[in-house]
């Protein structure tokens, strides 16, 4: 799975997590640019995003996250 | 792809595409409570719940009424996070017809929430306080080889909180048994050493058990849950150190189930009947093709086994108070035989409260049930293994409730069960009796007309009828068809594959296959239609039958039209039917009346009839294919 076609799957993701079909999935998107991005919707976010890439993270790997772009790379990683 | 029964609470339909769309749509609707209601019978994940739940709270925000949802305060207090499993329940409640609304105390603050009359919890007065304790969150010593765990301890330290909360708010306490890590620490012997963890918890559970039921509060068995999907998938260590979350965040969605079955119970929103389909459902086959001998409920045969495991739970229900009752398309008589007549069969006449074996629609049947049990719909599930007739009955009748069911009949069982339409916290003599009361009649209830929308529902199914003549390919199921079709068939002419490929060429003759195709797929082929030429310019139907799935979608209709249509491009002027009765096809003996053929002759043969090939009838609601293989002049 390339990084592109993570950006894609993970849209919808985004989209159902925060019930905003507007954001736009970049890699410089941060928690401070997405309304309602606190620390309970972010353990669902992580939650969403492990099942739908069937990938285990382990608390190390989300504690260090800092955007998006962080995100793809740890997913690639363990995909 | 195989849902996973509990995870994804595979009883429930699956959501549609757009029920995020539907979801936000709710913020327009004056009176949501319906509409929020529907959408939450759905299978849904933990951000699905969560968005309906976000629903149910701005309709409260703007003061729109949640009716016919009923309130219901619910105070929640627990060791772990329970800020994900909120909105969970605030939207399974609604599933069951709940308004739930509910208070948290502060992480950690069991006791104080308890005592302090002014505590969160107590001002907010629930109806019910969850517990959502795990073993984690109780004083209990456990460190092998300890004489004394403080089982005793525990359990006082719970009754001083349960207490608390009865006096303070008058809240119903739902305790919870607590579920054993898998970690083990000498393996099988850990059950049996003193202070081992699964010990204690096994000594502790009992005696919680023990406290439940002699003091009316009421037990959430989150051990039984936790064991039904697996201890080692409901902890999850990763998930309890990165935001303790107190079980794996994938279950939230059946946890929530559980909690909201049970606060249903104590409203009284328990089911209360169980309406079983028979073919295919009760029995394996078709009673009206495969005859009493045919059905498979024989011990040893494994499909045979799994409907006899149906039949077992239905009894069971029945000890328990549930009313059964039957809904089938069938005959009467034939359908009854088995009831009377096969050895295999556990389930008898006397067991069933209303037996509506007949060819109308389900709809209305289960409306007659209802009224002659003077239950509500909301008390009824209708358990058949055709989803046509569950979409029809959902659609018509959402107050229902129908269980999707797997492929494999072995699991109809198991997932009647896991829907859990039957949660109870009580089990009294009354309901011990409540079997006896209903029993002995199997009686039949004459229908009223049929009062449902049916139109509306076979539009919706996107039905596509296709017509095509005989050809090789389809040659062994059309023989099938023909030798095997007893109900749905006007004359019950059997032929050979050889005698059906004659007919083919035969350049006299018209034969058509029928498939019908819908929402729900492929039916494939189910009807078979042969006209022989009796003289100039008038055909004989000498073969006409159909597969009874396809009933009441007014496959007949779209039929006569084709063949009307077909005879008409070759010349033919007259159309001649027969009905030809056999110990199986009551069900057509006015197939021809309906379709607006004129009585010719009738007598213990049968009996005939006619229509010109210019009469008009009425179109149904699908789309028509023709494949055709060349005309062939007459």
């Amino acid at each position: 799975m390339n990084d592109a076609d993570i950006y894609v799957k993970l849209t919808p993701i985004f989209h159902s997590v925060f019930d905003d079909e507007d954001i736009v999935v970049t890699p410089q998107l941060t928690a401070d640019d997405v309304n309602g991005w606190d620390s309970l919707t972010h353990i669902r976010l992580m939650l969403s995003v492990q099942k739908a890439f069937n990938v285990r993270f382990a608390a190390a790997d989300i504690v260090g996250l800092k955007n998006v772009e962080d995100l793809v790379r740890l997913i690639r990683e363990k995909a | 792809m195989t849902r996973d029964l509990f995870a994804e609470l595979a009883w429930l339909p699956e959501p549609p595409e757009d029920i995020s769309a539907q979801c936000r749509a709710v913020a327009g609707l004056a009176e949501p409570g319906a509409v929020i209601r529907q959408l939450a019978s759905y299978a849904l994940d933990a951000n699905e719940l969560t968005r309906i739940a976000k629903a149910i709270g701005r309709a409260r925000a703007d003061e729109r009424p949640l009716a016919p949802l009923v309130p219901f305060r619910l105070g929640l207090l627990g060791n772990g996070t329970l800020d994900l499993l909120v909105p969970a329940l605030v939207a399974t409640a609604a599933r069951y017809g709940i308004a739930l609304e509910c208070t948290q105390a502060d992480y950690g603050q069991t006791v104080q929430e308890a005592l302090d009359v002014s505590s969160r919890i107590n001002r907010a007065a629930p109806d019910a306080v969850l517990l959502a304790l795990d073993y984690r969150a109780l004083p209990l010593r456990i460190s092998p080889g300890a004489t004394d765990a403080g089982i005793e301890a525990a359990i006082n330290h719970l009754a001083t909180i349960r207490a608390g909360f009865r006096e303070h708010s008058g809240a119903i306490p739902i305790v919870q048994t607590l579920a054993p890590p898998p970690e083990a620490l000498f393996g099988s012997f850990d059950r049996v050493a003193l202070g081992t963890c699964r010990r204690v918890l096994d000594d502790f559970n009992r005696a919680l058990v023990e406290t439940v039921r002699q003091g009316g509060d009421v037990l959430l068995d989150v051990a039984a849950i936790a064991e039904t999907v697996g201890l080692a998938q409901w902890h999850s260590p990763a998930q309890w150190n990165l935001a303790k979350l107190p079980f794996a965040d994938e279950y939230v969605p059946l946890y929530a189930e559980h909690v909201a079955r049970l606060i249903a119970a104590l409203c009284g929103k328990s089911r209360r009947c169980l309406i079983l389909d028979l073919d295919n459902t009760v029995w394996g086959g078709v009673i009206g093709d495969d005859g009493l001998d045919g059905i498979r409920l024989a011990q040893g045969d494994a499909t045979g086994e799994a409907h006899l495991a149906v039949q077992r739970l239905a009894l069971d229900l029945r000890e328990r108070g549930i009313v059964l009752a039957v809904s089938s398309k069938n005959d009467d008589e034939v359908a009854r035989l088995a009831f009377q007549g096969h050895p295999e069969m556990l389930l008898r006449e006397h067991h069933i409260a209303v037996f509506q074996a007949n060819w109308n629609d389900k709809a209305t049947n289960i409306s007659a049930i209802a009224e002659e049990l003077s239950l509500g719909l909301d008390a009824m599930v209708l358990l058949d293994d055709n989803p046509a007739e569950r979409s029809l009955v959902r659609r018509l009748l959402p107050q229902v409730a129908v269980p999707e069911l797997p492929p494999d009949p072995a699991l109809y069982a198991r997932t009647l069960a896991a829907a859990g339409y039957f949660e109870s916290v009580a089990f009294s003599d009354e309901d011990r009796e409540r079997a006896k009361f209903y029993q002995d009649n199997a009686r039949r209830v004459t229908l009223q007309k049929s009062a449902v929308d049916l139109a509306s529902y076979l539009e919706s199914l996107q039905m596509e009828i296709i017509f095509q003549p005989f050809d090789k390919t389809g040659r062994a199921r059309i023989a099938q068809l023909i030798n095997k079709s007893n109900q749905f068939n006007l004359t019950t002419r059997r032929y050979t594959e050889a005698e059906i490929a004659e007919v083919q060429q035969d350049q006299t003759a018209f034969t058509l296959q029928i498939r019908l195709i819908d929402t729900f797929g492929d039916n494939g082929m189910i009807s078979v239609v042969i006209c022989r030429l009796r003289s100039a310019g008038v055909w004989e139907i000498d073969t006409w039958l159909m597969s009874c799935r396809v009933l009441g979608r007014q496959v007949e209709s779209m039929v006569l039209r084709e063949v009307l249509h077909q005879a008409r491009r070759r010349g033919i002027d007259l159309i001649i039917g027969q009905y030809r009765p056999s110990q199986r096809n009551d069900m057509v003996r006015d197939h021809y009346a309906k379709l607006g053929f004129r009585l010719i002759k009738e007598g213990p043969d049968g009996s005939e009839w006619e229509i010109g090939t210019n009469a008009i009838v009425p179109e149904a609601p699908m789309r028509v294919r023709r494949i055709e293989a060349g005309l062939v002049a007459v």
